[in-house]
C-alpha cells in the first residue's frame, strides 16, 4: 500500500522570507506584515533580479523588515538607512537599493537625511510604513501623529502640527511620490514594482494600522477595524495636489499616485559633470571598477 | 597587495598633513569618501573631491557627520574601501557608527583632526582631547585601533596602515590627528605603487550554501562579502550570532562582545607600532605621541645635556594600548613623564599599566598651542630627582 502525501500549495512569497526567523515579532492585526506581502508580490510582478537588489532599514517595527526579507539586507540604525542607502547605491550603482522603515525612522530622526536624499535625486526606492506613531519604543508621538491622538507621551492628546509626508518628499524633489493603505494591497504592490522601473528617488507611504498602540489606546477598534476604516474613509486620487492630502484623526484618507516626474539622479549628473569639466581625464568608477575585471556593470549598460 | 597605481602619486612632495592623509587613503585603496566641512580637517576630504573623479571613485558631501559616518559604511558594503574625515563636535556626532562599524564588523577609516574642545572650543587650535573619545565614545564594550601620526610623512603612511589594519581585523580604524600636523608642512615621499603594500578585503572563497557571515576564522575575524553577489546576507547592529541574524541572548552577547574584543586586544603585538629610543639605561621615560613628541624630542635632548638618562617612547597605536611594554618598562625605570594636549587621558593608562612599579607624571596641557619643552624638561628633572 502506498501513501500519497499532498505537500500544502507552496506560498509564492515563501521563498523571499527567511522562513528560518519566524515567527516573526509583529503582533496579530499589525499591518507591516501586509506591506511586505505586497513588496514580495512586486518583486515577483516586476521581475527584479534578487541577486541585484539590496534592501535597508533604520530601527522600529517596520525596521525589522530587512532581517524577514531573503535578500542582501542591512539593519542600520535609528534615522541612518536613507544615508547608509546613498553609501551603498553609489559605491556600487548596479545595485537596486530599497529603504523599508517606519514614519519616526524616516520622518524624525532621519528626516533631514529623507530631504536631502530627495534634493539630490539619489535612486533609492524608499517604503515608508506609516502607522501615526513610534510603535517599537511603546506607542509615542511620531512627528506624523495628527492632533487629537492619546499616545504614551501625549496623555492629554497630541496638539502640534503633524508632517504630510507627500507633501515634504515632493517638495524636496522626489520623482515619484504615492499613498496607500494596507487595504490598497493590488495598488500598492502595482506602485512598488512601478517605482522599480523609475530612476530616482521613490516615495511610497503605506498608512498602516498599529492596533497594539495606536488605534486601541485611541478607541478605534482592532486591525480589522481600521481596514474598514481604510476602506470606507479612503478616496483614491491621483495627482491630487500633495498640499491637499494631510492626514486628521479620522477623516478622509486621499491614497493614489501624486506625483510621477523625470529629473536626472544624482549618478547621472555627478558622471555628466564631470565629463563636462574634465573631459576625458574623468574616470566613471563603474567603468574602473570594470577594469579590474568585473564585467557586470556593463551589462547593465551602466558604462558607455 | 599592491597598491593601484592610479591612486599613488608617486614621487617627493611639500605637502600638509591634511593631504598627505589624502594621499595615503589614495594610495590604501580608498574609493569612497562621504564628509561634512569642519576646520581644521576639511581640507583632506576637499583633496579628495578634487582628485578622484580621476582616480575612479565617489566623494559626496552629507548633510551631516551622522549621515557621512554611515555613509561610508554603506560603501564598504557595496565593495568600496571607505573612510571619513572630521573634527571635535563632528566626531561627537560620529560615535553612534563608529559602534555600528565596531559591532557589524565593517572595514572604515575614522580620521579626527583634533581640536581644542569641549563643544566648538577652539575650531582652529590644535589639542589631543578626543583621545579617550576615540576609545571609549561609542556605548557599549568594545576594542578598536587608533593610531596617532606626527609628521605629514607619517599621515601618508598611517592613513596606509589604517586602512590596512581595519581590513585585516574588520574594525573601524581612527586616526587621530591633531591641527598642527594636519595643517604643517613638510616633505612627504610617496613611494611606487608596487612598493606599497596594501590589504585586501577578507573576501571569503566559500559559496552561498558555506558562508555564514559572522562565523569567525581562526583569528577571531570574519570573512566578508558584499551586497549583489548572491550571498543573501543580512547585517545588524542588534546582538547577533555566526548566521548574522539576531539573537538577543546573554549567551549571545557575551561571546560576540568578547569576540570583538578579543580579535583586536589579542592582536596587541602585531598591532602596536611605537618609536623607541635610549630605553635600554633609562631612568626616566617620556611617553608621548603625536604632535606633542615634537616637543617632548627637545625635552629630552635638554635633560640629556644634563646628564639624565632619558629614554622615548613615542606611541603610534595609542589603542588598544600597549599595556604590557608599558609594564615591563615599569620594572626597569623610576618615572614616567606623560605630556598630552589635554589634561591627562593616556597619562591614566600609564597610571594603570605601571602600577605601583614606577611613578607616573602628567605634563597636562589644555589645548590651543603645543607646549612649550621647559615644560616637559621640568617634569623630567622632578621625574629624575
Ligand atoms: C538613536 C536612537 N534613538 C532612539 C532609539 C529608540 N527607538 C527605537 S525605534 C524608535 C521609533 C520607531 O518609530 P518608527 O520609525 O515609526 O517605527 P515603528 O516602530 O512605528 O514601525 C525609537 C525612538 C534608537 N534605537 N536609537
Ligand atoms: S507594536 Fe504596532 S507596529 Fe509594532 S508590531 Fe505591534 S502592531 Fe505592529
Ligand atoms: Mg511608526
Amino acid at each position: 500500500m502506498s501513501v500519497t502525501t499532498i505537500a500544502p500549495p507552496a506560498n509564492p512569497v515563501e521563498r523571499f522570507l527567511r522562513t528560518d526567523r519566524m515567527p516573526h515579532i509583529w503582533c496579530p492585526g499589525c499591518g507591516i506584515g501586509t506591506t511586505v506581502n505586497c513588496f514580495t508580490r512586486a518583486l515577483i510582478d516586476a521581475k527584479i533580479d534578487l541577486d541585484h537588489l539590496a534592501i535597508v532599514s533604520g530601527i522600529g517595527c517596520s525596521g525589522r523588515v530587512a532581517g524577514y526579507v531573503r535578500l542582501d539586507s542591512f539593519h542600520t540604525t535609528h534615522g541612518r538607512a536613507i544615508p547608509f542607502a546613498t553609501g551603498l547605491k553609489l559605491a556600487n550603482p548596479k545595485l537596486q537599493v530599497v529603504v523599508y522603515s517606519g514614519d519616526g525612522d524616516l520622518a524624525a530622526i532621519g528626516g533631514n537625511h529623507l530631504i536631502h536624499a530627495a534634493r539630490r535625486n539619489v535612486d533609492l526606492k524608499v517604503i515608508c510604513v506609516n502607522n501615526l506613531i513610534y510603535a517599537m519604543t511603546g506607542g509615542q508621538t511620531a512627528p506624523t501623529t495628527p492632533g487629537q491622538v492619546v499616545t504614551s507621551t501625549n496623555p492629554y492628546g497630541t496638539f502640534d502640527t503633524s508632517f504630510n509626508l507627500p507633501h515634504l518628499v515632493e517638495a524636496a524633489g522626489a520623482v515619484y511620490v504615492a499613498r496607500w493603505t494596507t487595504y490598497h494591497v493590488r495598488q500598492l504592490s502595482r506602485a512598488i514594482a512601478e517605482i522599480f522601473q523609475k530612476p530616482g528617488f521613490s516615495f511610497i507611504e503605506i498608512i498602516s494600522p498599529c492596533p497594539t498602540l495606536y488605534q486601541r489606546r485611541n478607541k478605534m477598534g482592532d486591525g480589522l477595524d481600521t481596514m474598514k476604516y481604510y476602506k470606507e474613509k479612503s478616496k483614491v486620487k491621483n495627482g491630487a495636489p500633495t498640499s491637499e492630502v494631510g492626514l486628521d484623526k479620522q477623516g478622509e484618507i486621499i491614497v493614489g499616485k501624486f506625483v510621477d516626474r523625470a529629473r536626472p539622479d544624482y549618478r547621472e549628473l555627478m558622471v555628466n559633470q564631470m565629463h563636462e569639466s574634465l573631459g576625458s581625464r574623468f574616470i566613471d568608477p563603474v567603468a574602473a571598477e570594470c577594469e579590474e575585471g568585473e564585467p557586470q556593470g556593463c551589462e547593465e549598460g551602466l558604462c558607455s | 597587495m599592491n597598491a593601484d597605481p592610479r591612486g599613488v602619486l608617486s614621487g617627493t612632495h611639500f605637502l600638509d598633513g591634511d593631504h598627505a592623509c589624502c594621499e595615503g587613503a589614495l594610495a590604501a585603496g580608498a574609493r569612497f569618501s562621504a564628509g561634512y566641512p569642519i576646520t581644521p580637517s576639511t581640507e583632506i576630504v576637499e583633496r579628495f573631491s578634487s582628485r578622484i573623479p580621476t582616480v575612479g571613485g565617489t566623494f559626496i558631501q552629507m548633510e551631516d557627520e551622522l549621515a557621512a559616518s554611515i555613509a561610508i559604511q554603506g560603501a564598504v558594503w557595496g565593495g568600496a574601501k571607505a573612510f571619513t574625515v572630521t573634527s571635535g563636535p563632528g566626531f561627537s556626532l560620529m560615535m553612534e557608527h563608529i559602534g555600528y562599524a565596531v559591532m557589524t564588523e565593517t572595514p572604515c577609516v575614522f580620521i579626527d583632526v583634533q581640536r581644542g574642545g569641549p563643544s566648538t572650543g577652539l575650531p582652529t587650535l590644535p589639542a589631543q582631547s578626543d583621545m579617550m573619545q576615540a576609545r571609549w565614545g561609542s556605548h557599549g564594550d568594545y576594542s578598536l585601533i587608533a593610531l596617532s601620526p606626527n609628521s605629514p610623512q607619517e599621515c601618508f603612511d598611517l592613513t596606509i596602515t589604517a586602512f590596512n589594519l581595519s581590513e585585516r581585523y574588520r574594525t573601524p580604524v581612527m586616526l587621530m590627528m591633531d591641527e598642527v600636523v594636519g595643517h604643517m608642512t613638510e616633505k612627504v615621499v610617496i613611494p611606487e605603487a608596487d612598493k606599497i603594500e596594501v590589504e585586501p578585503r577578507r573576501h571569503t572563497k566559500k559559496s552561498p550554501a558555506e558562508f555564514l557571515p559572522y562565523e569567525p576564522a581562526e583569528d577571531g575575524v570574519p570573512e566578508m562579502v558584499h551586497a549583489g553577489e548572491g550571498f543573501r546576507f543580512h547585517v545588524t547592529g542588534l546582538t547577533h550570532d555566526e548566521r548574522g541574524y539576531p539573537s538577543m541572548t546573554p549567551q549571545t552577547q557575551d561571546k560576540l562582545v568578547r569576540r570583538l574584543r578579543s580579535k583586536i586586544d589579542g592582536a596587541n603585538r602585531q598591532i602596536g607600532l611605537y618609536e623607541a629610543e635610549g630605553l635600554d639605561d633609562a631612568e626616566v621615560v617620556v611617553v608621548s605621541y603625536g604632535i606633542t613628541s615634537r616637543v617632548a624630542q627637545r625635552a629630552i635632548e635638554l635633560a640629556r645635556v644634563r646628564g639624565i638618562r632619558v629614554g622615548k617612547l613615542r606611541l603610534i597605536t595609542v589603542w588598544p594600548f600597549p599595556e604590557q611594554l608599558i609594564r615591563t618598562l615599569a620594572k626597569r625605570v623610576t618615572a614616567f613623564v606623560v605630556p598630552e594636549l589635554n589634561l591627562g587621558q593616556v597619562v591614566l593608562e600609564i597610571e594603570r599599566s605601571a602600577g605601583s612599579h614606577a611613578h607616573t607624571i602628567s605634563v597636562p596641557h589644555a589645548g590651543g598651542n603645543v607646549h612649550r619643552p621647559e615644560q616637559i624638561l621640568d617634569a623630567i628633572l622632578e621625574a629624575a630627582k
